[in-house]
Order: C-alpha cells, then structure tokens, then sequence
C-alpha cells in the first residue's frame, strides 16, 4: 500500500508509530476499510433517522448563553435537513479578532452598531385624525437626520409634522417610514456580549454573515451563524456542507445520541453535490432523481407518471427503488456484482450416471 | 442469483387515439353490463373479450383460463373529445406557447437556431417557454404568420377562454394538431399534443377491475366499471342529442358533463369539481387514487411487498438459547419450509422427514422431481420416501440449525433485521436471548416479531454471512456494541466480582456448570477468578468502569470503588465489571481481536453466568430502599424550604421592581428564569442528601452499575419529584390569573406553579398530582407526535440517500452515478469497523 496515498488523518497517526506498530495499524486500516458494494447512503440515513425516535419535540436550548434560545432536538434536525432558508431562530457567534478580543469596550462599542434599529423603535409616532397629521416624536440625531431626508418637513422641537390629504395616505407613510432602518445591521434583532474564555464574544439573535463579516474588528476564520443558506451564500457551498455536518452534530450531541460524523458527512454531501443546498425530500434530491418509478413510488405519483409520458422520458432502472419495484435484485451490496453463467441444468439424468460411476 | 430475465428499461409515452383502437379487443358502446341472464353483454363493460375474471371460463380473445389470460383492453369512441386532465396545465402552456392561427412555435427562426434542439438543457427548455408564453401574453404577433395572439384564460379545472370565447376541445385539437414536430423538439414534448386531447379512451380489461360477487349472490361491480358506465351513458346521450340535431347549449352541457366523468375516470380528487360517488357516498376510487398514496399501488405493493415462508407472533425470553439462535414453536415450524435437494448424505434423513408426513414435526409437505412437484400425503408418503432419489428436492420443515430472518417494526435500522438459527421449542411464542433485545427494541409486554425463512442457498449463506446477529454486534451507527449483557446480566456480573466474594469450588461449580471449565486444583474461588474464566488466556485491557467517579487523580489498580479495571493475560486483576464489561469497552476489544465467534461465546456464557449469580444471592429492591432517616429528611426538607423561600424574596424583588432582568427578556420571563433556575438546584441538592443518606443498596447498585434506573428515579422517589414543566415552562395555564382555583390569582410561588415538593414514597398532594399528570400528559402527546415527524424524516432520508453506495475504485456514487464523496467519510473507513483502529 502506498503510504502516500493514505488519509491525512490516517497519516497524521502513523507518524507518531514506530516499528511493528505502524505495521499493526496498517493491517487494522486495512481492515477497517467500507467494502465496495456497502450501502452507505441507506446506513446513513437510518444512522439519522434511527435515533430521531429518541429525541425530544420542542426543545429550546440555550447556546451558551442563558439569553438565546435556539430550536434543537427533532424540530431542528428537520430544518437542518430541510435545507430551509430562515431557521426559527437564528443567532450568530461574533469572534474578535486578535487585537480586540480582550477588548471589552470594544465589543460593547461594535455589538451597540450592530442591533438592527428601526424608525419605530426610536420615535414616538401618532396619526391626529382631525388635522390629518402624522406627528412624530424623537431625541434620536440619526433618526432626525432621515426623517429630515425623507419627508422633507422640519424639525419643531423634537417633533415632525407632516400632512397629506387623506388618512390612507397618512397610514401609508406611518407603516412605510416605521419600517426604516436607522442603524445597525439587518436582521439581527438582538446582541450581548459575553465573556467565554478571557476573551469577549458576541452573541446575536437573528443574523446576518455577510455585513458582519465585513465589519472591522471581527475574526473571519471563526465568527459563524446557524443559518445554513447564508452561509452558504456568503462563503459558498463548501462552507455551507460543512455548515450542515457541524450543526447536525450540535444537535445529536446535545441529545446525548452518538452517530458517526461519516454519516453526517455523506447526508451533507448529497445535499451539496449539485453545487447548491438541496432538500432532503421531493422539492430536493428525491424529486431530481433521474428515474420516473423511483419519484413516482416516493411522493407525487401522478405528476411524476403524466410528465414522464409527455416528456418521453426513459427509466433505465439502475437504482434500488425501481428494481424493487419490476421485483429485480437490486444493485447493491451482493447485487453489484453482474457476472453472466450459463444455468446450470436441472438434470437428474447426469446425476444418476455420475453416481453409478 | 440466477436471473432469467431482465428489464432493461422503461420508456414512458403516450397512445394516440389511434393506438388505442389498434390495442382495443374490443369496441364498447353499451352502458348495460349483463343481460337478463347475468350474462355479460358483447359490447358491455364486461365483455367477454376483455379477458377472464370467473374460473372455467375461456378468454374469447386468446383463450386463456383464469390466471393465464391477463386481460385485453376494449375502448370507448367518444362523440366529441375532451382533455385528459392530468395535462390541463400542460395544454394550457402549449396554447400560450403556439401561434393561435399556423401552429409555429411563438419564437423566430433566429431565435431557435441559438439552441441546439438534439441536446438541450433543463433550463434551455424553461427559456424557450417562458419567452414564448410571453408573446401570446403580452398579445404579441406570431413571428411566422404575422397573426395577433390573444391572451388565454385557464379555468380551473379544464376550461379555456381565449379573450372571453370559450376555447371549444375540438378547436384546441386543430391547433395541436398543426403544431411542427420540429417545433416540439424545442420545448421538449416528445409526442403529438393532440394525444393529449381523448377521442378515445382505452377501458381496462376486466382483471383489473373485477366484479365480486357478495353472499347475497349479488355482484358488486369496481369502481372503474361504474365509472366506465357514467361515461357510456353520457356519450349515448351526447350522440343522440347531436343525432337529433339538440340546440347548441344542451350539447355543449352534456359534452361538458363527459368531460367531468372522463377527468374523475383519472383522477376523483381533483380540486374544483365535486369527487364522483358512489350510490352509498363514498367517492369513488379512480386510476390516480388506485396509484398514489401511502395505501397506493406504488407504495402498498410494489415498493413493498407480501411474502411466503414467514411466520409471526408474540415473543418471549429466553436465557438459556445462544444470542444466534431464535426459538421456534412447533406449529410454526410444521408450517415454514425449506427446500433441500436429496443428496447422499442427506436422503435417509430426508427419508425419514417424508414419512413423517405433514403433520409430524420434522416432516416434509412437498417434493419436486424431474416428473413435477408432489405433496406428500398420508397416503403418498410411503411411496415417494421409497423412490426418492438424489437431485430431488424435498421441501421439509424447519429444523434446528435453518437460517431464519427475524425482524421487529418499526425497522428503524438494518439491525432491525437479524439472521438467527432455527431451534425448535415446545410452546407457542417465538423465543429470544434477552441480549438482543436492544437492536430489535423489543421487550416482552406483548410485541409481536416476524420470521421469514430463505429458500434458496445463496440466500440462506448470504443471510448466514453478513445478517449473522454475532456479525451485528457493533452498531453501524456509533461503532460500539449495541448487543452484550443488560439489566441483570450487570447486576450479576457485579455482584460476582465485587470484593470479598468467595466460593467453595462445589460452590463455584453448581455456578459455572454448562458454562465453563474451571481450573484443576483448586478449592477456592473468589468471584473475579470465576469470571476471568469466560476470557480468552491472553486477553489484557484496562478501561474505566461505569462506576467511575471521575477523580482528579486516578488511582487505578487501587481504586476506592474498584472503578479501574485491569486484565492482564486473562486474569482479572482488578476492577468490578458493569455495563461497560458487558455492552461496551470489554466486549469490543474481545470482538476486534478473536472476532465474532469469541465474542458470541462471551455473550451468551457471561450472561448465563450472571443470571444464575443473581438466582444463587438474590436480588431485591424495595420501598426500604429510599426509606430516608429522619436527619437526611430534616436536610432535604429545609433545602426545599431555603429554595421555596428564595422563590419568594424573587417575587418580592419583582414586586418592588428590583430584580435584575435578564437583558433581552421581560421582568415576568426573567422572573421564571431565576425561579426555574433555584428550584432545580434545590432538586439536585435534595438529591444529592437522598444518595448519601441511602448509601449503597440495591436501588443504587443498579443505577450506579448501569444496570437499570438513575440516580434521578431514585431521588424522585425519595426526596423530592422537582418541577413539573409544561412547554418547556413552569406550568402556567389554566384559570384566568393562576392554575388552580386552590391558588389566589396571580400567585407566582413554587407550589402554585407545579412545583411538587413531596416524594413519590411520601405521596403527592391533590394538586401536585394534577401538575405531575400535566407534564405526564405533555411528554405523552409529545412521544405521539414525534413518532410521526421522525418516520417521515427517516423516510425522506432513506430516499434522498438509498443510491448511495460504495464503487470498486473507493468513490461513494450515487443516481446517475455522480460521485457524491470521493473517499468514504474522508478516510474510507467503515464506522462500523472504526473500533479496528481505536482499541490498541
């Protein structure tokens, strides 16, 4: 076996060997080896889906933090593996880097720019009916500032008086100028700071990885997010696999069940093979698969079989679904192997000489 | 495996109206069925051309019996054409996407030759659509002709308006039909339109929708017929209107009405329109329900399907039978058999077996010879034992020994799933080790397990070799023994080689009789001595037991507890074994290093030894056991008092506005939060007094072993049941301000909010009865729901993934055979086999 060749991981420990043990571990390597032919894909899942049983429903826990409490046990799993594009609650983990991680002001001082502040946060807004007026009150300089840009009207201590014709307008103008955004990054709803390990971190409820990557002062190796598709958006699809393994085991972990990461590692795989995070289930995977009987018996019968006609579309039956389905071996494990010999005949004639002989 | 033939693949179309003529056995144009006689009548929906669905009767197409004639399609000729509704968003599309007066395509010539239409993507396809949709929808012109398209309204479920006239089918079937083959190759459509569009229906042959005939000698017809009859009838109809030249409009409602009865003769649940029913209400299960669905064709027979030579019922323990064996009761074994082919070593036993008949355990019911398959019969068998011959086939009951698949569902895991030897047993309930309870997760309360027995040699040496429950020690899941001893197994185990235990060797041999050998020579026996007789002579490990402490300092050999275990060549030297003997370190490295066989033996002997050291000191727990003195009761209560106490001056805080909130969080949730957070830790201390008080009895023994139970089962019923929760909260709802009427309003303490002060063994008082049954009732309804969410995900996973497998050259590659990872878990190795590298 050509050491080179060998995993790094596997390398990594060899090296510390000397002798016969290295020879040992070779030998052990060897036969720790999957045969080809193994089913790994159904191994996996049943490796996930097994202990699912086991798992509590509704779990908000707390990460770290006694403040955030994030989705775990089942419900998470499934958003995991769901691919789905806002988890419920989502927060980041900001790290310093190393010039402001012990920096306590500092972190207090970029974890205050980061809140999200809307205008309703900060002013203090009224529609008076009877002089169609939208009255809205405020200390907030940035909030003056916009408001000023915005409506066009003055500041009157404090207060900004605008008047429209109609009262729908003026509900319109409350409703869009309450949404603005004064300050801060959006989407994240809230921050604390906390000391984990003589160092300062942020913790943010809601998220946002790309601005905040590109904030001064932040470590970019280790700030992360539980959100999946923007992780995958910002660092690309890479990042995002390996987003889906370690939140996965997060949340295994925390439930006290024991899975090996390989099959974590090769549910990440197939939902990132394409290039882009699929779902596991007929808007993902099962509904691009190439065979129509594989789609068809898995969800959505009739539109698998009608679009198959109309398309012309042919199942080569290569895959386990299918061959079940036609009653056929199917090709894996033992079934992998296609090696053609004749029958052998049932002949009792030859038999009888034989023994006569 | 011999296979005799192969599908290669499946192409998928559609049949012009044509094709269904020219496949038709027969025209059907009558809505009645069967004559006076009960004869069916030619022409009928139960023409006798159809094919056969009553036994003696020959097809009148091929002549066929019942069984060997499949059945022949007839079809419908309708008057006017209406759409299959499966396509009616497809038609809409191709209406948008075509020019309204020469059929082109709505894209200019300049335009297409971009594409290549010999090879083209998914999203190509999507272009070409999607830009020619938009010239009909914006009322553009036709690039070839000139004409001026107008906009087209879909009516939900099959009705068309082009501006506001009415889009008659006859006049959709002309454009379809004037569309270019050419054309089609560049959005993808692979046949003609106009097939979408019925003028014929094929109806199926009879065998698939067969007539039953009831008790009262009734016959009740299928679904399929019935519906099939709305359809003739209305066609009639139809034709006779047309025939008598009917206005316009009463034509127009009854060619509407065939097209309801067409469109529910495919699909009966489609939204929109009233499902078709039958006369008692119940709708009507048409093509598509009879497909899809959990109970549908696809997933009711053919992704699963039933099988013969498999047995079922309820299962019971059994210590004294290998791990790689399952007992069979007799009636179950004069019911499964297996093939064997008569050779020379065999045929007197197989003799024997025949003349045993099929009614005597080891008997046989069949024998296949080169004339053709006999069953053996009382009268018979004295005849076919004396001319059996080798290469005959005699299929015999089971026997001890047979290769048999045992399975309990939910088949969560391939483990699921195991091989065990036959052994044939008095009684009537499959029998199993307790060891392999955990894979199968079955206990003894009722459940129910399936034995299915292979019928052919590479089945039954592939079943031997790779589902062998020895094989299946190690999980696939984790890497570490899932099967090994449990429950009292550790109890025994622990109580044999705990300090100080002796034996006579008279003792020692009543004890290891059957079992093991004991060494020569020797009168005395402490405990750890007789274990160390299960273990191979050179078998060394050294592991920290479940009873570990987790010291700062590890003493080792001269642990207080005898947490550290040492053996070296085979002797135990140190050390109590629990759990982790049993289920965990010890057994794996006896599985990796002598393999399956000796860590079988290991199993089923410790086991066997175990239980009969519990037998021979006797093993009890009782309400002694958390009886708690009055000191350590004095303690416990006090601490609940101190946290109740400080629960209090939390509210009184929260009253006067001085409790220190929980940034992010309101006063009220903050309030929970430190409340949650003092009554739990009064738990834990009130528990931690409990253990200290009760010191090291039974109760304890088994939770600290890992046998059974936990340290918090034990405080629970000593000291304190803790708070209740509800939503992961203290228990809030319930009357306006407060959970009970027993409360005053808005009374936030312990007491008033689920918190259960009493013990188990002390009894709860009624209203923490009522808060416990609430957090009873939650994780009850939770369970319940959880189940259903993770079978769906596991089913979801299962089919995302079910491709995947390894390849020759090491990639893991999936559908289409895309490579998913290059090297297995990015060092190929199999977890399952991971403990390969990790012992040593």
């Amino acid at each position: 076996m050509n050491l080179d060749e060998l995993p790094k991981s596997i390398r990594e420990r060899l090296n510390e060997m000397k002798g016969s043990e290295r020879k040992r571990f070779i030998e052990n390597y060897k036969k720790a080896l999957v045969v080809p032919g193994e089913a790994v894909g159904t191994v996996a899942a049943q490796s996930i889906g097994e202990p699912g049983t086991q798992m509590t429903l509704r779990t908000f826990h707390y990460a770290g933090v006694a403040e955030l409490s994030v989705p775990l046990g089942l419900p998470r799993l499934i958003e995991i593996i769901d691919a789905k594009k806002t988890p419920t609650n989502s927060i980041m983990t900001i790290f310093l880097n190393e010039k402001h991680k012990k920096d306590k002001e500092y972190a207090e001082k970029l974890a205050s720019r980061l809140q999200e502040r809307l205008l309703s946060d900060v002013c203090d807004m009224r529609i008076d009916v009877q002089n169609r007026e939208l009255i809205i009150e405020t200390r907030d300089k940035d909030a003056k500032k916009i408001l000023k840009k915005l409506t066009g009207s003055e500041e009157n201590k404090e207060k900004f008086i605008i008047k429209k014709e109609s009262l729908s307008e003026l509900k319109k103008m409350k409703n869009k100028l309450e949404k603005k955004k004064i300050r801060g990054i959006k989407g994240i709803k809230r921050v604390f700071v906390r000391k984990n390990n003589d160092e300062y971190v942020i913790y943010t409820e809601g998220s946002n990885l790309k601005s905040v990557l590109n904030l001064e002062g932040v470590d970019k190796f280790r700030t992360t997010t539980n959100d999946i598709f923007q992780i995958y958006e910002t660092l690309g699809i890479e990042a995002a696999r390996n987003a889906i393994i370690e939140e996965a085991k997060k949340v295994l972990d925390e439930q006290g069940l024991d899975v090996d990461i390989r099959h974590i590692m090769l549910v990440a795989d197939q939902m990132t093979v394409t290039g882009e995070v699929q779902a596991v289930g007929r808007t993902g995977i099962s509904g691009a698969k190439e065979s129509v009987l594989a789609r068809a018996a898995f969800e959505e019968t009739e539109k698998h079989i009608l679009n198959a006609a109309i398309y012309g579309e042919v199942d080569n039956l290569d895959g386990v679904a299918e061959n079940i389905i036609i009653g056929q071996p199917i090709p894996l494990g033992t079934g992998t192997v296609e090696l053609a010999i004749k029958e052998f005949p049932f002949n009792l004639e030859r038999r009888k000489s034989r023994k006569k002989k | 495996m011999i296979v005799r033939k192969k599908i290669c693949r499946i192409e998928f179309g559609l049949f012009s109206s044509k094709m269904i003529r020219k496949l038709s056995a027969a025209k059907i144009y009558t809505p009645n069925t069967y004559d006076e006689d009960g004869y069916p009548i030619e022409g009928g929906l139960m023409d006798p051309r159809l094919g056969v669905i009553d036994p003696g009767i020959r097809c009148k197409t091929c002549g066929g019996r019942l069984g060997e004639c499949q059945g022949h399609f007839g079809h419908i000729e309708l008057v006017r054409p209406v759409i299959h509704v499966g396509y009616a968003r497809e038609i809409y599309l191709l209406l948008r996407a075509t020019c309204r007066k020469c059929g082109r395509l709505l894209l200019s010539e300049e335009e297409l030759k971009k594409y290549n239409p010999e090879n083209m993507t998914k999203s190509q396809f999507n272009d070409i659509w999607e830009r020619a949709i938009r010239v009909t929808d914006s009322e553009g012109s036709c690039p070839y002709c000139g004409e001026k398209q107008i906009k087209i309204k879909f009516v939900r479920p099959y009705s068309y308006y082009e501006g506001d006239d009415n889009l008659l089918v006859t006049d959709i079937k002309e454009r379809f039909e004037k569309i270019t083959d050419d054309d089609l190759k560049f959005i993808g459509i692979k046949v003609r339109p106009e097939w979408m569009i019925l003028s014929c229906i094929p109806v199926l042959p009879i065998t698939a929708r067969p007539s039953i005939t009831l008790e009262s000698s009734d016959r009740s017809e299928d679904d399929l017929t019935h519906k099939l009859v709305d359809i003739l009838r209305i066609n009639q109809r139809l034709e006779e209107n047309i025939n008598s030249g009917a206005p316009q409009l009463i034509i127009e409602d009854l060619w509407d009405l065939l097209q309801y009865h067409v469109a529910t003769y495919f699909d009966n649940g489609i939204t929109g329109i009233p499902p078709a029913r039958h006369r008692s209400g119940r709708p009507l299960k048409t093509i598509a329900q009879r497909l899809k669905g959990k109970e549908g064709r696809f997933r009711k027979n053919l992704s699963g399907k039933r099988v013969n030579f498999s047995a079922r019922t309820v299962i019971g323990p059994d210590p004294n039978i290998s791990i790689n064996e399952v007992g069979v009761p007799e009636v179950i074994a004069l019911e499964l058999t297996v093939p064997e082919e008569v050779n020379e070593r065999n045929i007197e036993d197989l003799r024997k077996c025949i003349l045993n008949g099929p009614k005597k355990h080891p008997g046989a019911v069949n024998v296949i010879t080169s004339i053709g398959r006999r069953r053996i019969l009382e009268e018979n068998k004295e005849e076919i034992a004396k001319n059996l011959q080798y290469g005959d086939i005699v299929e015999r009951h089971i026997q001890d020994g047979d290769i048999a698949i045992f399975n309990r569902q939910p088949s969560l895991h391939r483990i699921s799933m195991m091989c065990h030897y036959v052994r044939v047993l008095p009684h009537n309930t499959l029998r199993l080790n307790t060891a392999v309870c955990a894979p199968y997760n079955a206990d003894f309360d009722g459940d129910e397990m399936n034995i299915h027995i292979p019928q052919s040699e590479e089945a039954m040496a592939e079943a031997e070799i790779l589902m062998k429950v020895q094989e299946c020690i190690i999980s696939p899941r984790h890497g570490k023994p899932i099967i090994g001893g449990r429950h009292d197994h550790v109890t025994g185990v622990y109580l044999l080689t705990k300090k100080g235990v002796e034996f006579t060797r008279s003792e020692a041999l009543k004890l290891t009789q059957g079992i093991i050998k004991l060494p020569k020579g020797k009168d005395k026996f402490t405990g750890k001595e007789i274990f160390q007789e299960l273990l191979p002579r050179d078998f060394s490990i050294e592991y920290k037991g479940k009873l570990c402490k987790k010291c700062e300092k590890c003493l080792k050999e001269r642990c207080e507890i005898e947490a550290y275990v040492k053996i070296k060549n085979g002797k135990l030297l140190s050390g109590i074994i629990d759990a982790e003997g049993m289920s965990g370190k010890l057994l794996e490295k006896l599985f990796v290093k002598y393999g399956s066989d000796v860590a079988r033996e290991f199993i089923d002997n410790s086991t066997k030894l175990a239980i009969r050291v519990v037998m021979k000191f006797g093993f009890t727990i009782s309400a002694d056991d958390w009886k708690l003195s009055e000191k350590a009761r004095k303690r416990i209560d006090e601490l609940i008092e101190k946290a109740k106490l400080d629960v209090d001056k939390l509210i009184q805080e929260y009253k006067s506005g001085r409790l220190k909130i929980i940034p992010g969080k309101s006063l009220e949730e903050s309030l929970e939060d430190y409340a949650i957070m003092d009554l739990g830790n009064a738990r834990n201390l009130a528990g931690k007094a409990a253990e200290e008080d009760v010191g090291f009895n039974s109760a304890v023994i088994m939770a600290k072993t890992g046998a059974r139970g936990s340290l918090l089962n034990l405080t629970q019923m000593s000291a304190v049941v803790g708070q209740q929760a509800v939503r992961g909260k203290r228990i809030k709802r319930g009357y306006y301000g407060r959970t009970l009427p027993h409360f005053k309003k808005g009374d936030v303490s312990a007491e008033a909010n689920g918190f259960v002060t009493n013990s188990f063994s002390t009894g709860l008082t009624p209203t923490e009865y009522f808060f416990h049954s609430m957090g009873g009732r939650e994780s009850l309804v939770d369970t319940a729901i959880r189940t259903a969410r993770s079978g769906y995900m596991q089913r979801r996973l299962i089919n995302a993934l079910q491709d995947l497998k390894i390849n020759d050259d090491g990639t893991v590659r999936g559908d289409s055979n895309v490579v998913v990872q290059f090297k297995y878990g990015e060092d190929g190795i199999d977890p399952m086999k991971k403990c390969y590298l990790e012992i040593e």
